[in-house]
């Protein structure tokens, strides 16, 4: 199966066999391909980007810290960041597990679920969200039951991490389901003729092999989550210093036309994205060495 | 169409592929660059072909420096290790490739390119898969179409790199003994590339011993065989029995009695040498005779048609391995524990420090 | 539970390849009841919710014309969005597979990008770019030509949300398949462009067009950036999924899934179309290596 969140071979690139740089080169269309790249990014991206850091620069340093650590400011960054955390911890199970059943295991309908593991990738944010708020709903079914042991779900962190749960899940699993594919059963089989218990083998052998890739699939989730909006808002209630996600910070900065506001609050999660796409990088370089 | 190599440099971050490197092929000939991988060999067929560039030096080909001409106008057929068939084209569009992309002042009629590839497959006995794809095929039934590709736009010169390397054994026994033949009917000027000299003995008019960047020798197979230039090359063209001794006085000491030296050395000082000797050339016998070690066979291994012994000798730091027939095998009764004696004539003696 | 070996004994039946068969079932119905709960949930309720007050209400829902209109904008951002990204993908595909340079990683990292920004941030970035507020900007207003909080700003903000999914097809696809064949088609004399057309080009058919899907069913489906910088004008610049929340907001429900329901109905569709494709290219990876 084709797995689309599979990690860049880095490595493979940086392998790949010395052609001659210094000298013209030997296919044609280099200058043109990658001149028609960069100016794209540029344009479409890097440009754009810079606007950002551009306005926070063009703020005083006193309104930008007043912005970015106001304390409901403060609290968004917080709830956006754990629910995040807790969102992919949970994915990271309910992934592995996913991965493991559908790629080892045979069983009625397991072609349908595994199409629809990309159902979250999919469907839009919006529509999830919509369908996350009246599931909580105290109407619904779901919500009634919750209910029965106390637990709500609507207007609460916890309905936000259930609905960050969706987003992720994709991410891990597709990360995952190739590497336990690869897995040769020469080494169980190596490892039971030397009197290892199931548990053992997954323990010992089966499970540090994995986790790499477990790592890069959640850090994948991680990153996804702590910028989703869609999904959420329909469901948060947006109570401030309860379920105010960070995003949407920004976004009510912006209703209310404080344009350097929303910078402040943006230039601080894009510093946390590009932490994170760092962290994705060294991750997966990572594990990109540990399958060699 | 014959090619001149002149003092070519090709270096890569951290290592020098090909060292000042000077050859000359002459038309129709079918020369083996032969060395070790990593050696530089295939970086200079690549050179040649201008898919790669060189640093400093010169491509002459009949007289044109071709040096900095894109790959695309040399005319040069190649022919790649993985084959490098176009997948989502059939046999028939495979060959035709060359020819169909011809500028149109220059390319064939339909009919004509029709009629050259299929008298192409049936040179190369594939006419009957002139509808099959490139995954439809074997490894070998690949490379011969490949072969057959490289030939149809009617190249000067043909550049094979490692063209059998990927096949089973049988079947590269084959296709190099079909390749010969090939080559002495069409007799265009060829290069190919080989860590395998089984293969260069086989089938070149000339081998090219490349080491590390530089050429160690070059000389027919009978001559690089029988008369290596130093002990990389004998160690690399066959199998080889290695003695360390002394040289003095033109002798080398080993064993005892003294084997003669083939080779006058220069000089009177006692160096560290070392001997070799082919296994097939080492002689067994019941009987002493003259200049004979006595030896013990400590182990007898059949492989094939050749009987190789593994037998010990006063005098000798390794076990000396040696090849007989059957014949004499049976001949003289040989058991693991017999004593016999040995005649080591043909040795070769390269004085100093050798590194193998 | 676990099976026990007697670790002085020869093991007598064959070893066994999988988990316990108990194991098995217990973790097939927790994967069953995640899915149950996570996926399959949402998606009933989404047309138990549509089809609540009958269909006749369903259908009117979806022929409104604000409805339409949003159809056919979300469709058409599709439609110009996807084109360019896929041929920014292929570009990129090539100078990156093909060929080695310095600062090769950076760009490939940067492909990443969409997946850690979030959306909110992507439409931020062209209203600010875009607004008054730059020179650039307020040249556009001069001039009268609207960008943000009109079509052309949700197709730029859409562009920068999508741009990778090609790339990142395309890449393993053609790293995988290497240079050979480019480079047989040079020492036969092919020219660039016939070169890529012929060989390069068949190749990938498949990639591409899994690209070009992903892309699609991202495009459709963004709402972060395109809430941003939308503005939110009904029956000018809303999108389907921002159709879909302003029906929300107004407590119009059923309304609200009728038109949720078009969406899942594509990412049903992408999921089908996904899943044939994804035999196609396996098939083009070469598994020699």
């Amino acid at each position: 199966m084709r797995y689309r969140f599979r990690p860049f071979p880095f490595s493979s690139i940086a392998n790949m066999h010395p052609f001659s740089t210094r000298q013209r080169r030997i296919l044609p269309g280099f200058g043109l391909s990658m001149g028609y790249t960069v100016f794209y990014l540029s344009a479409i991206v890097l440009v754009p980007l810079s606007t950002i850091v551009i306005s926070t620069f063009g703020i005083e340093p006193e309104r930008f810290l007043a912005a970015v650590s106001s304390p409901r400011v403060l609290a968004s960054y917080r709830l956006s960041l754990s629910s995040a955390f807790f969102a992919a911890i949970f994915d990271a199970g309910a992934g592995f597990l996913t991965a493991w059943t559908l790629t080892r295991y045979r069983f009625p309908g397991k072609r349908i679920l595994d199409a629809f593991v990309d159902l979250p990738f999919a469907l839009p944010t919006a529509v999830a969200g919509i369908c996350f708020a009246t599931l909580y709903s105290p109407a619904a079914l779901p919500g009634q039951l919750l209910a029965r042991f106390g637990i709500e779900l609507a207007n609460t962190q916890s309905g936000i991490v259930v609905a960050l749960i969706f987003i992720g899940f994709p991410f891990v699993v597709r990360t995952v389901q190739p590497v336990i594919a690869e897995l040769e059963t020469e080494i169980e089989e190596a490892a039971q003729s030397l009197g290892a218990t199931r548990w053992q083998t997954f323990r010992k052998i089966l499970f540090p092999h994995l986790f790499p890739a477990l790592l890069t699939g959640v850090t994948l989730a991680f990153a996804r989550s702590i910028g989703e909006y869609g999904s959420v808002i329909f469901i948060a209630g947006n109570l401030p210093f309860r379920t105010e996600i960070a995003p949407l910070m920004i976004m009510s900065k912006l209703d209310q036309f404080d344009y350097d506001g929303a910078a402040a609050v943006a230039f601080v999660l894009l510093l946390a994205s590009f932490a994170m796409l760092l962290l994705l990088n060294g991750v997966q370089r990572w594990q990109q060495k540990a399958y060699r | 169409m014959s090619i001149e190599i002149r003092n070519v440099t090709k270096r890569f971050p951290g290592y020098t592929a090909l060292d000042n490197i000077s050859l000359s092929v002459a038309t129709g000939e079918l020369v083996a660059l032969l060395g070790p991988s990593g050696c530089g060999k295939t970086t200079l067929l690549r050179i040649i072909a201008g898919l790669e560039t060189a640093d400093t030096g010169s491509i002459i080909l009949e007289n044109r420096d071709t040096t900095h001409l894109p790959a695309r106008s040399k005319n040069i057929g190649f022919v790649f290790q993985h084959y490098a068939l176009f997948r989502r084209l059939n046999v028939f569009d495979n060959v035709a490739f060359g020819l169909t992309v011809k500028p149109a002042s220059e390319r064939p009629s339909k009919q004509e390119i029709r009629d050259r590839v299929m008298h192409l497959l049936k040179l190369v006995q594939m006419d009957w898969a002139a509808k099959r794809y490139p995954s439809q095929l074997s490894g070998g039934q690949r490379q011969r179409i490949a072969l057959a590709r490289a030939l149809a736009v009617n190249p000067k010169v043909l550049l094979l790199d490692e063209p059998f390397s990927a096949l089973d054994a049988k079947v590269r026994l084959e296709l190099r003994r079909w390749l010969r033949k090939l080559h002495d009917e069409i007799h265009v000027t060829s290069i190919f590339v080989t860590h395998d000299q089984e293969e260069a003995l086989e089938l070149a008019d000339r081998i090219v011993v490349i080491n590390k960047g530089k050429i160690e020798q070059q000389g027919t197979p009978q001559e690089v065989y029988d008369h290596p230039a130093n002990a990389f090359v004998y160690n690399f063209l066959g199998n080889v029995n290695v003695f360390h001794g002394r040289v003095k006085n033109g002798k080398v000491v080993l064993g005892q009695p003294q084997p003669e030296a083939h080779r006058k050395l220069n000089g009177h000082e006692e160096k560290t040498g070392q001997a070799f000797i082919r296994p097939h050339d080492i002689g067994i016998s019941r009987i002493r005779n003259g200049n004979d070690h006595p030896g013990i066979i400590r182990d007898i291994r059949l492989s094939g048609s050749q009987i190789t012994l593994e037998l010990e000798s006063a005098g000798f730091d390794t076990p000396i391995e040696a090849e007989i027939s059957r014949e004499t095998w049976r001949n003289l009764e040989l058991t693991k524990g017999d004593q016999v004696f040995i005649t080591l004539d043909k040795v070769k003696v390269f004085a100093g420090d050798f590194e193998i | 539970m676990q099976q026990r070996q007697n670790h002085t004994a020869a093991p007598s039946r064959t070893l066994s390849k999988n988990d316990p068969p108990a194991i098995q079932a217990l973790l097939i119905a927790l994967t069953l009841l995640f899915f149950a709960g996570f996926i399959f949930m949402p998606l009933a309720l989404v047309f138990s919710q549509a089809l609540s007050k009958g269909w006749q209400l369903y259908l009117d829902a979806i022929r409104e014309p604000v409805a339409l209109e949003a159809v056919k904008l979300t469709l058409l951002t599709a439609a110009i969005v996807v084109p360019i990204n896929a041929v920014f993908g292929v570009t990129a595909a090539w100078a990156i597979a093909k060929f080695s340079f310095k600062g090769k990683t950076l760009l490939v990292s940067l492909l990443d990008l969409p997946f850690a920004v979030s959306p909110v941030i992507a439409g931020l970035i062209f209203v600010l770019l875009l607004g008054s507020r730059t020179p650039f900007g307020s040249w556009l207003g001069d001039h009268g030509i609207k960008i943000i909080f009109a079509t052309p700003g949700i197709v730029i903000a859409t562009l920068f949300v999508t741009f990778p999914f090609v790339a990142r097809e395309l890449i393993p696809l053609m790293e995988s398949q290497g240079r050979e064949e480019e480079e047989a088609a040079i020492t036969l004399g092919a020219g660039g462009w016939r070169l890529f057309r012929m060989i390069t080009l068949p190749n990938i058919g498949w990639g591409l067009m899994y690209g070009m899907v992903l892309c699609t069913a991202r495009s459709i489906g963004e709402f972060g950036a395109v809430s941003v910088v939308s503005g939110h004008i009904r029956g000018m610049t809303n999108t389907v999924p921002l159709h879909v929340e302003i029906l929300y907001s107004e407590y119009n429900y059923t309304a609200s899934f009728a038109v949720a329901s078009i969406l899942v109905f594509l990412a049903l569709v992408t999921i089908g179309v996904k899943t044939a494709l994804e035999h196609r290219l396996e098939g083009s990876h070469n598994t020699r290596h």
